[in-house]
């Protein structure tokens, strides 16, 4: 899918050099970075291309639009552009981190794949699967015969036994597969993103040893986010008292969030993932804000629960499952936010990028182009707003559960 | 979206957010909430101390003023008494310059007086001494002529009168 990404990066280069390009060295960095892509071209020892000689390529040559992503190696038949496959790859996870397609060969930066099988763990790199992701090619691990079929590793027996149905509904069939901990793209563009924002914030709490006065540089960037975080989200909704034990775990999402939402903006290798936009990050995240809502829960919160104040004693077999329910549906709530807006996003951006293919004319392009520009941009906007959103509605939660009441 | 094995990413989410948790709670969050804090706290007196800077030189103005005022006070209280005191000397000078003047003209008329007492009597002596010689002149003519001497010595004692 180097088509795709090769061709918003010029205009997430232009975004980002826009809006950072007040200071010279910020500049260079941006431009640094949105070289890296050709830098990895260049060491994998095959000519990069650009978009538009592609384009051109294959308008001239008046050929449909191949989708090589996911296409096993040696096989040269050319398939019919597939819109909804290529969103569903780009927007899932990946055992590998693709970077991009030359001559149908791709290009991409292999991970480790960790799995607990029946006879233990076992690892392995994921350049054993050859790039297959059809359940083509078996890989024997110490013996033990693997397949993947849609970034799903199974047991070569087991596959062959299963319905398309059952195969695409694999990553539930705890049976037919070993269990995964692989890195995958996801884990590895999380990892990443919490060294960097790790030394950043080391960084910023070691200027201020050095300087007691008015922070400046990093310090001077990042203290405002964390004051608004402080000022805007923990006191109005945790309140005075309360609000500085739950400081560092709404400051971590906050821009753990924020960070992993505008990584899934930059279309080229070392980012790109769609973490925030994944149903099973959403989920840990919702998940460890009812856990730390639930443990912060006092007398009051629970009172709420199993005597709600004001409703007559017969009336509770109907109003603690219902409390109960509604203590779920607020990390849920949280969950199905972050994930929706933020895989929408990703789609969005993807189907304009594939109206190009879809019309396979090149006339499209600037049109597609300058749409792709506006929901960049837009998204950008979307990236802080869910963090924000996200802390905000936790910290409300904890809030709620800490709050002290004088009593109706 | 193709879902994919939901362990690997619930595992290493846990894993990864737990410790970056930690890590940032311990070496990030701690010292710059601590000295955003701290810094803030250092503001606060800063522009309490500046409050009670400006307090303080409001009330040194006021006294300022105050010092100003009885000192102003002072001063014309100090020019009224020297004007007084100017009036008292002059009038004290005048009155004493005038007891002088008059003990002075007293002397001299007392002078004078005996000055006078002293030519009158001298006078005296002269007009007596003069009468007695203008007597001996003329007794000396007129005594040629008896008759013409006593008719002298009548006119004379009849002109001569004794002041």
């Amino acid at each position: 899918m180097y088509l795709c990404k090769n061709f918003l990066e010029p205009k997430l280069e232009t975004v980002l050099i826009m809006i950072i390009s007040n200071k010279p060295v910020q500049y260079l960095l941006v431009t640094l970075l949105a070289l890296t892509s050709s830098i990895n071209f260049a060491s994998t020892s095959v000519d990069s291309v650009s978009v538009k000689h592609d384009d051109v390529e294959l308008a001239a040559e008046g050929h449909g639009t191949t989708s090589e992503h996911g296409k096993t190696v040696g096989h040269d038949v050319e398939k019919e552009f597939n819109a909804s496959e290529l969103i569903n790859s780009h927007i899932g996870d990946a055992h590998d981190f693709h970077i991009a397609d030359w001559n149908g060969h791709a290009i991409s930066f292999n991970l480790p794949v960790i799995l607990w099988t029946n006879n233990g763990l076992e690892i392995f790199s994921s350049e054993k699967f050859h790039h297959d992701n059809e359940g083509h090619h078996v890989v024997d691990i110490n013996g033990q015969k693997v397949v993947r079929y849609k970034e799903v590793i199974f047991y070569a027996d087991k596959f062959e036994e299963m319905t398309k149905e059952e195969r695409d509904n694999g990553a539930f069939a705890f049976d037919a597969r070993p269990l995964d901990f692989s890195i995958t793209k996801n884990v590895f563009s999380m990892l990443m993103s919490a060294i960097v924002l790790f030394f950043l914030f080391f960084a910023v709490a070691r200027s201020y040893k050095n300087n007691p006065n008015a922070p400046k540089g990093l310090a001077g960037f990042l203290e405002p986010l964390v004051t608004f975080v402080r000022d805007e989200i923990a006191i109005p909704n945790i309140g005075t008292k309360k609000y500085g034990k739950y400081m560092p775990y709404l400051l971590t999402i906050f821009f753990f969030i924020w960070v992993n939402n505008l990584i899934g903006l930059i279309p080229f290798f070392p980012f790109s993932s769609n973490l925030t936009g994944n149903i099973y990050f959403t989920f840990v995240m919702a998940f460890i804000t009812f856990v730390v809502t639930t443990l912060s829960g006092n007398k009051n919160y629970w009172g709420h629960i199993f005597n709600t104040p004001g409703v007559p004693v017969w009336l509770a077999p109907i109003m603690i499952p219902v409390e109960i329910i509604g203590m779920l549906t607020k990390p849920f709530a949280l969950m199905i936010r972050l994930f929706a807006n933020i895989t929408a996003g990703h789609i969005i951006i993807l189907s304009l990028v594939s109206l190009i293919f879809i019309f396979k004319s090149i006339a499209i392009g600037p049109v597609a182009g300058a749409f792709v520009l506006f929901m960049s941009v837009l998204e950008m906007l979307v990236a802080a707003l869910q963090a924000y959103v996200f802390t905000l509605l936790s910290a409300l939660f904890i809030g709620q559960a800490v709050e002290e009441h004088d009593h109706h | 979206m193709q879902l994919t094995s939901p362990e690997s990413l619930i595992f290493w989410t846990t894993i990864i957010f737990i410790v970056f948790f930690i890590l940032l709670a311990k070496f990030a969050w701690k010292p710059i909430l601590g000295a955003v804090k701290s810094r803030e706290e250092s503001i606060n007196n800063a522009l309490a101390s500046a409050e009670a800077a400006r307090l303080e030189m409001q009330n040194l103005t006021a006294d300022n003023e105050r010092i100003l005022k009885e000192a102003r006070v002072e001063r014309d209280a100090m020019l009224k008494e020297a004007r007084e005191m100017r009036e008292q000397i002059i009038a004290d000078s005048k009155n004493e310059a005038q007891e002088q003047g008059q003990k002075l003209i007293e002397q001299a008329k007392a002078a004078i007086e005996n000055e006078k007492n002293a030519a009158m009597a001298e006078l005296k002596l002269q007009v007596s001494t003069l009468s007695l010689s203008i007597a001996e002149k003329l007794l000396k003519e007129e005594l040629s002529n008896k008759e013409s001497q006593t008719k002298l010595v009548e006119k004379m004692l009849g002109d001569v009168k004794l002041n």
